[in-house]
């Protein structure tokens, strides 16, 4: 379970503090951009008349790690999605994969690297909250433990009867994420995806592929097999008609 | 044995695909130039919204699909012990090898970082399809040289290697086959993680298995129009007794494969698609009517199949469906949920051609100079970069 964090669309006040302090915690470049891009690892976006924030969602079983070839992207117990970017080699295959489509790439640079937020994983291993969540001046984002958050956006919504729209954003989406919302607004209408099938995309992959070892082995035995019978039929046509080869006095070609 | 059609030869006008040749291998190392010094995003269309184009949709996953014509191949030939089709074999696994090097040079182009291309050797996730698609790719060209490598020691000589690899064909072609299976498949896995990005008009479960199908289709196809290019090019006859039959199975793995196709888009409740006509219904239908139900019909007719016109036009619509059904899967089917569409830019088509035109450039090159053919070296003057 890990830590996590609960952000409140209602009570997002838009200020971007938390934009800029993720800015200047990760140190990127450039101002805060409308959208999430490899140097804007978050930020605020009005719809519906309501603030949203935009950032990775950590899940618990992330897309981008089961895919990535190199497993430079990695869930680590505190909650945190990381990114090593000394192994990545930029196949951007995590960036197509996400469903959040949150990872982003360096189109500009000559030796480009994914940029994403990385929960401030850092921060954690000191104990400290995320950055974003400290700059906060609303409790719009609050950080936690991921049980907590839950316990407490369940109150909130329990506690405000029609304030909230009845579901948490995160529990369940592709397998569940660390990071959750809770809104007015339908959450579709926010931008968010609301399509995702609740078991993470990663066991579609994975059910294939954990079974190519006993694929190689069935069908190599298969293949030699046919390789065997076939061989001995031409052998056996051989024997009974004393060989009528048509190599044309040629070496068999391989 | 295998003279039924022989093609007229033509006015060649020497220099012109020479020239044609050049520009684009130019051009071509102009783009690298500046796709290095200055970024992905200087050369092509990609954006975070769209994070891959054509380099992978058609470089890396239509490149592997052309090489299919050589597993194929050497099964029949090796494991199902079909000798007469031993004289199409060679310049079937110089097709593959040359577009494995075709997938390996696009993908230098369109990884980030490509000198880390090794690192899929040393860090591993058995969980990423990627992973294994590296590994395939790393593979599969090994085995393809080996097994191309007797035409260049008989080329020199060496008779000795030439027997060791002739000894251990049976192996080499079951592991050959083997890869292929995965590699072909594991393109098609690579979409199984988007269930909510991939257009129900391609996305399926079954992905893999369509994969695969449609690769032996296509690269049967291949074997056709790749005999028909040679011929024209260095005026040789279509060997048609062989062909022929290739064009019988052919009809039956995109019998298959359409049927799959059509039984995947039921279960996604998605023919509504197709009857509202829009870009994705339309992109869908040009796919399957060209590349699986004219060929499929066409091929059905011996009188069609037996006429070396119609059997290159059968097999060239098989390899073009294919090439359509990749890019609808890798663009067409992931516009809508990214909500941008993709075109790609002039410089990303170029590096594509351009190393279209090269691999056609060593297939003639490689013809020219090695017994690739049942008769030997082709020793005919002309230039030409057509037949690969």
């Amino acid at each position: 379970m890990g830590m996590g964090l609960l952000f409140d669309a209602t009570r997002c006040i838009g200020c971007g503090a938390c934009s800029s302090a993720c800015k200047e915690q990760n140190k990127l470049p450039g101002k805060v951009e409308e959208v999430l891009t490899a140097y804007t690892w978050t930020t605020v976006q009005e719809k519906e008349g309501l603030n949203v924030r935009r950032m990775c969602m950590h899940c618990e079983v992330p897309t981008c790690a089961s895919v990535c070839p190199v497993a430079a992207l990695k869930k680590t117990p505190e909650g945190p999605v990381v990114y090593d970017a000394e192994r990545c080699m930029g196949c951007r295959y995590c960036m197509m994969a996400c469903p959040f489509e949150i990872p982003k790439y360096q189109w500009d640079r000559p030796v480009p690297v994914v940029g994403k937020c990385i929960l401030c994983a850092g921060r954690l291993k000191e104990g400290k909250p995320t950055a974003c969540a400290e700059a906060c001046p609303a409790e719009a984002t609050i950080f936690g433990k991921k049980e907590d958050l839950i316990w407490e956006a369940r109150t909130r919504i329990r506690q405000k009867p029609g304030a909230y729209v009845d579901h948490i954003y995160g529990l369940t989406e592709a397998g569940g994420t660390s990071v959750m919302m809770i809104s007015s607004a339908p959450f579709d209408k926010l931008g968010l995806k609301s399509n995702l099938p609740a078991d993470p995309p990663a066991m579609r992959t994975w059910q294939v592929l954990s079974n190519i070892p006993d694929f190689v082995g069935v069908w190599g035995v298969f293949l030699y097999g046919v390789h065997w019978i076939t061989a001995r039929r031409v052998d056996v046509a051989k024997a009974e008609s004393n060989g009528n080869g048509h190599n044309h006095g040629r070496e068999d070609r391989s | 044995m295998n003279t039924l059609a022989t093609l007229a030869p033509r006015r060649f006008r020497p220099g012109f695909w020479t020239a044609v040749f050049v520009v684009l291998f130019l051009a071509f190392c102009a783009v690298t130039v500046i796709r290095f010094s200055k970024g992905l995003g200087a050369v092509t269309h990609l954006s975070d919204q769209f994070p891959w184009g054509l380099w992978i949709g058609f470089d890396l996953l239509c490149g592997v699909g052309l090489a299919a014509g050589a597993f194929t191949l050497t099964a029949v030939v090796h494991l199902f012990n079909l000798k007469r089709f031993e004289p199409i074999v060679r310049p079937t696994i110089l097709t593959g090898f040359l577009g494995y090097a075709f997938v390996i040079v696009a993908l230098l182009l369109d990884l980030g970082q490509p000198w880390r291309i090794w690192h899929a050797i040393v860090y591993w996730n058995p969980h990423s399809v990627m992973f294994e698609v590296a590994w395939c790719v790393m593979l599969y060209t090994t085995v393809l040289a080996v097994e191309f490598s007797p035409a260049v020691f008989e080329r020199f000589g060496f008779h000795a290697p030439a027997r060791i690899i002739h000894r251990l064909i049976t192996p080499l072609v079951i592991i050959g086959v083997i890869l292929s299976t995965l590699h072909q498949s594991s393109l098609g896995s690579l979409y199984l993680i988007v269930p909510s990005k991939l257009h129900p008009l391609w996305y399926s479960p079954m992905l893999p298995l369509h994969f695969y199908i449609s690769a032996i289709g296509a690269g049967i196809g291949m074997v056709i129009l790749e005999s028909y290019l040679s011929g024209r090019a260095f005026h040789r006859h279509l060997e048609m007794d062989l062909l022929e039959p290739l064009a019988r199975g052919m009809v039956v793995a995109l019998g298959i494969y359409g049927l799959m196709r059509l039984q995947a888009i039921r279960r996604n409740h998605a023919f509504g698609s197709i009857l509202d006509f829009g870009y994705e219904g339309q992109m869908f239908l040009l796919e399957f009517t060209l590349g699986v139900i004219l060929p499929v019909i066409l091929m059905s007719f011996r009188r069609l199949r037996t006429n070396p016109n119609w059997l290159v036009g059968g097999a060239f619509l098989a390899v073009l469906g294919f090439v359509m059904n990749r890019l609808n899967v890798s663009i067409t089917g992931m516009e809508a949920a990214s909500g941008t569409r993709y075109l790609p830019s002039g410089m990303e088509i170029i590096v594509s051609l351009g190393l279209v035109a090269t691999g056609m450039a060593v297939f003639a090159f490689a013809v020219r100079n090695f017994s690739i053919f049942p008769d030997g070296p082709v020793t005919d003057d002309h230039r030409s970069e057509e037949g690969a």
